[in-house]
């Protein structure tokens, strides 16, 4: 029964246009959240290669235009790239064999992932340096810190302890005569 | 040590700063081609035909249809110059073209996604510098060459492989600066060969 009232009203949320029309758009709105991706990604024979295309496409920086992926730009360049790698994809390719593919025409440059190898290490290594660097520098400098404040609780020379107690006890007189003519006021 | 140690927030900035400088002097559209050292890719493409002379004086396009390959590149230096009637920077390159092709250049052209017609008129209009033009319609001799643009210009060697590649437009001072000296190059290496042969 209060199953049947639920569905009920979702219809009446269906058949009123009003409220309809605004899940529609609402609805349409977040479909279009990954609108950059590309138009004619239907073109494709199955799911799978549609999915894999996104991802390659978003991979590739586009030759002409240096700072969009293939799936962004709007380049005649592009739009061949793209044709490129759907008629790749539906032979059958690899990922491999299409970044094999670009690379031979265009070089390195096109990939935005770029390979693990001899010349790209201090790219892929340069990260994880940095931060053992970063974290070296601090466990040094912690360390300095600690020893540093046990040295100078037990490096203190006579001399230095004759004087810290002349201060100190300089310090107590002062603190007496202030109480002292304070009270006197009072 | 501790000296050392105060001098080091300046080594930093000077490397920075050296670095940036460095920076500053790059071209970030510069892009080598993938193709230097490889041979030009095959191909089996029609020629867009050669102006010549007919008798009436009138300038016609000859020689279409005949099918062009990879073989074309065999036995001579030459420069394969990408062009296409919608890119306007090709126009500008043109008369340069003339110019050079005039002094004894080899140069094919490359018609890259373009109308035949519309090429055809344009080489009987300002003239044609090329030896040969092949006729790429669809752009697939364009992509196996990594071609992102025209105009492009690459040199080849007489084994028809690639020795360089100029992205943008020929003029006075990259052909004098950048092409001719390599294109000498490689003229005097097939002349040695040749004579070398010969001996």
């Amino acid at each position: 029964m209060i199953a049947d009232q639920k569905q009920g009203s979702y219809f009446y949320i269906l058949q009123s246009p009003f409220i309809s029309l605004r899940a529609v758009l609402f609805l349409l709105s977040i479909l279009c959240l990954p609108a950059w991706a590309v138009i004619e990604v239907d073109r494709l024979s199955s799911p799978e290669l549609s999915e894999r295309y996104q991802q390659l496409v978003a991979e590739y920086r586009c030759p002409k235009c240096q700072n969009q992926n293939l799936a962004e730009s709007n380049s005649p360049i592009s739009v061949d790239l793209r044709t490129e790698i759907r008629r790749l994809l539906e032979e059958g390719a690899s990922d491999a064999e299409i970044s094999d593919y670009l690379v031979a025409r265009y070089g390195e440059f096109v990939l935005y992932r770029p390979r693990v190898q001899a010349s790209t290490y201090l790219l892929w290594l340069a990260p994880a340096v940095l931060l053992l660097l970063g974290l070296l520098i601090v466990v040094f400098i912690v360390r300095r810190q600690k020893r540093g404040a046990s040295e100078s609780q037990t490096t203190l020379s006579e001399a230095e302890q004759a004087a810290l107690q002349a201060l100190l006890s300089e310090a107590e007189n002062t603190q007496d005569k202030i109480e002292n003519s304070s009270g006197a006021k009072s | 040590m501790d000296r050392i140690k105060l001098f080091i927030p300046l080594i930093i900035f000077v490397v920075l700063a050296a670095m940036l400088y460095w920076g500053l002097g790059r071209d970030p559209n510069a892009m080598p081609s993938a193709l230097i050292s490889r041979p030009v890719p095959a191909f089996q493409l029609p020629a867009l035909g050669q102006l010549k002379d007919a008798d009436d004086a009138t300038l016609v396009v000859t020689g279409q249809a005949e099918l062009l390959d990879e073989k074309l590149f065999l036995g001579q230096v030459s420069l394969l110059n990408v062009w296409a009637t919608w890119c306007v920077s090709c126009r500008v390159e043109h008369p340069y073209l003339l110019d050079i092709a005039e002094t004894g250049v080899r140069i094919i052209g490359l018609n890259y996604k373009d109308e035949v017609e519309a090429a055809q008129q344009w080489l009987a209009k300002y003239g044609d510098p090329y030896e040969q033009t092949i006729s790429d319609p669809t752009g697939g001799l364009g992509l196996d060459l990594g071609v992102f643009g025209a105009p492009e210009t690459y040199l080849v060697d007489h084994l028809g492989v690639i020795h360089y590649k100029h992205i943008g437009v020929v003029d006075d001072r990259v052909w004098r600066m950048t092409l001719q000296p390599k294109y000498q190059e490689l003229r005097d290496a097939l002349a040695e060969s040749q004579s070398g042969n010969t001996q």
